[in-house]
């Protein structure tokens, strides 16, 4: 039972953090059709920005938060204007492919800057180990997932109650239509990379925050993938679920069964998911018979 | 005053080398190809040589991807695949390594095939992710099967030999290889001119009235899945018995990756573009080592850096080469015949 409640809030964490990576991803599926391969190192960059505010500039981390938010914004911003707006209306491979470069690119960046040898992060989340119902587990990861709980609360509120929200919604549902409304459909592709790179700077941070920083955190980019496939590429609260659902299986089958197939369970789901049910658990069902 | 080049007979249309330039251009090419070993030292035949096997596979990626329309990310797993049941047939059941090869590439194409079924009922970026996972799942087996594979130990492949000769010494690997391209080439060229590769290309530019006018979806697709594996397996296993030796890490995402830049940076849909693309992502490596050389007696921190410029110029080029000319050096190469053709009159 003790290992059945460790893998749980294990798993937890790991969902929570994957599913503030899928919201970023789907939130940018919805509204521009694009699949951000780069989601893993937009991660790995608010990791090291978060890093390099502690520890080289030593500030404290609310500040360092405020100033890591900001540079994803910036990057989110940067990475519409300069990489995909070129590349509206292109083949679905071409813009796949761009993403893949700028993963590349940027997880060069990354390494000129902060080297590529993982280094331990000042925790700025308390890690003492805490007892809950028989199971230790470090506080920072009970944390992790409370305030990636409430991130995706906050973001929840967004979407339904503020303009831009709404507007991003709009767009999403069909950008001729918005833009007719007098919604900027560019501005929202930006505002979408922005709440992308922010979701995922967040991430990052979390995650930097329970095993240190290191190149390998990119790693989260392609687990996305089995996420947002089985929560649907454009459902908000798909994410979540499928956040939660594919950090619970891997746990589970890391601790139960083992042999290194919780590196591959996620994608024999994904598998079989695009098989039975492409669209996800709560996609939009878009039906096209051959 | 020529402006472009028309056919009046479907003979000359249908022909594979249409005009007196191209014949001229091939056979110049030919010529280049069979002199070139005897004049190249140790490591440029090393490099032609990764070029070939790489153009083999480019063009397998790109009867897939380019031609038929379904993006594939699964290029380095079959290419595992090829590389690992060769070896394996060769280690284990004894096999010549030739027959291995053929062999190898059956296996290699069943595989692509059976990974090729959810191509029926998905497209566009849901297939491109469906092939991500078989990718991580055929490199996962790999890993995890030791009782076959040996796991992620390196399985070494005995040195080849052919009438007393060592086919993976440079200069001998050199012929067997490019004649291999030379095949390949020219079987994907004809495919392109019988129905089953007139299906492909209708498949990739409508789906719907493609299946309208009597192409079967299913078994076209997984056809099409089988002949690129097939062509992606004879990589695999070249590079196995050119390597004498087969490591997972060679097969990873990053090697699909490296393809499909290949195919977009030299021409989606073309065999030259493949050739293009194989050969401009193996030289650009090379040259930016060899710069590096070069500047690190001015600036000697260059060293730790390298793997970064490495990896910033691949993602850099793949992004300015999508920008700037989408359809890749193959267009590039186009509009420079044309600009001659069209002199003094080009614009």
């Amino acid at each position: 039972m003790d290992l059945f409640i460790q893998l749980t809030l294990t798993g937890l964490t790991n969902g929570a953090i994957l599913a503030l990576a899928a919201l970023g991803f789907v939130l940018i599926y919805k509204s521009s059709d694009v699949i951000n391969f780069a989601q893993g190192e937009f991660l790995l960059i608010g990791a090291y920005v978060m890093f390099s505010m502690l520890v080289q500039f030593s500030l404290p981390w609310t500040v360092g938060l405020v100033l890591t938010l900001l540079v994803a914004v910036g990057l989110g911003v940067a990475v519409e204007r300069l990489v995909l707006r070129p590349l509206i209306g292109e083949p679905i491979i071409s813009v796949i492919m761009a993403t893949i470069g700028l993963s590349s690119l940027l997880r060069a960046i990354v390494s000129t800057i902060w080297g590529n040898q993982p280094r331990a992060f000042p925790a700025f989340i308390p890690s003492k180990p805490v007892h809950v119902l028989g199971a230790t587990v470090g506080a920072d990861r009970l944390w992790a997932i409370v305030i990636a709980g409430v991130m995706l609360f906050l973001f929840n509120l967004f979407f339904t109650r503020s303009k831009e929200g709404i507007a991003m919604r709009a767009v999403a549902d069909d950008q001729q239509a918005a833009m007719s409304m007098g919604i900027s459909v560019k501005r929202i592709f930006a505002w979408a990379w922005s709440i992308a790179a922010m979701t995922a700077a967040i991430g990052g941070a979390l995650v930097a925050n329970i095993v240190g920083v290191g190149p390998e955190l990119a790693g989260f980019g392609l687990r996305v993938f089995p996420v947002v496939i089985l929560g649907g590429l454009d459902s908000i609260p798909g994410a979540i679920v499928g956040g939660v659902i594919i950090g619970l299986l891997e746990a589970y089958v890391g601790g139960y069964i083992g042999m290194g197939l919780n590196q591959v369970i996620s994608f024999i789901v994904l598998i079989l998911i695009l098989m039975v049910r492409p669209y996800g658990l709560f996609g939009q069902e878009i039906i096209e018979r051959v | 005053m020529v402006s472009g080049v028309f056919h009046t007979s479907y003979e000359s249309d249908m022909a594979l080398r249409r005009t007196p330039a191209q014949k001229i251009r091939i056979v110049l090419f030919i010529i280049f190809i069979l002199l070139f070993p005897f004049f190249a030292n140790k490591y440029t035949l090393t490099l032609a040589n990764q070029i070939a096997i790489a153009t083999i596979g480019a063009i397998g990626l790109n009867i897939l991807t380019g031609y038929t329309g379904q993006i594939s990310l699964g290029q380095g797993g079959f290419m595992a695949v090829g590389a690992y049941a060769a070896g394996l047939l060769t280690v284990r059941l004894g096999m010549p390594w030739y027959l291995s090869i053929v062999v190898a590439s059956f296996v290699t194409a069943a595989v692509g095939a059976v990974f090729g079924i959810p191509s029926l009922r998905l497209k566009g970026l849901y297939l491109a992710i469906a092939t991500l996972a078989a990718q991580e799942i055929i490199l996962w087996v790999v890993t995890h099967w030791k009782g076959l594979t040996g796991g992620v130990e390196a399985l070494v492949v005995p040195d080849p030999h052919l009438f007393g000769l060592r086919m993976n010494a440079d200069f001998n690997f050199y012929w067997l290889a490019w004649a291999l391209v030379g095949i390949t080439a020219l079987l994907t060229l004809n495919l392109f001119r019988t129905h089953y590769g007139r299906a492909f290309i209708a498949i990739r530019d409508q789906d719907i009235a493609a299946e309208v006018m009597g192409v079967n979806l299913f078994r076209y697709k997984l056809l099409a899945f089988a002949i690129s594996s097939f062509f992606v397996g004879v990589s695999g296993a070249l590079l196995a018995h050119y390597r004498s030796i087969v490591t997972w890490e060679r097969f990873t995402l990053d090697v699909s990756v490296l393809y499909l830049a290949m195919i977009i940076i030299g021409g989606m849909g073309s065999v030259s573009g493949s050739l293009f693309g194989a050969s401009f992502m193996t030289l650009l490596p090379a040259l930016l080592t060899n710069a590096g050389r070069a500047l690190r007696k001015v600036f000697p921190a260059i060293n730790t850096i390298m793997p970064f410029i490495q990896e910033a110029t691949f993602g850099l080029v793949i992004i300015l080469f999508l920008i700037l000319e989408p359809e890749g050096l193959k267009k590039m190469w186009e509009d420079v015949k044309d600009y001659f053709r069209l002199w003094p009159f080009s614009y």
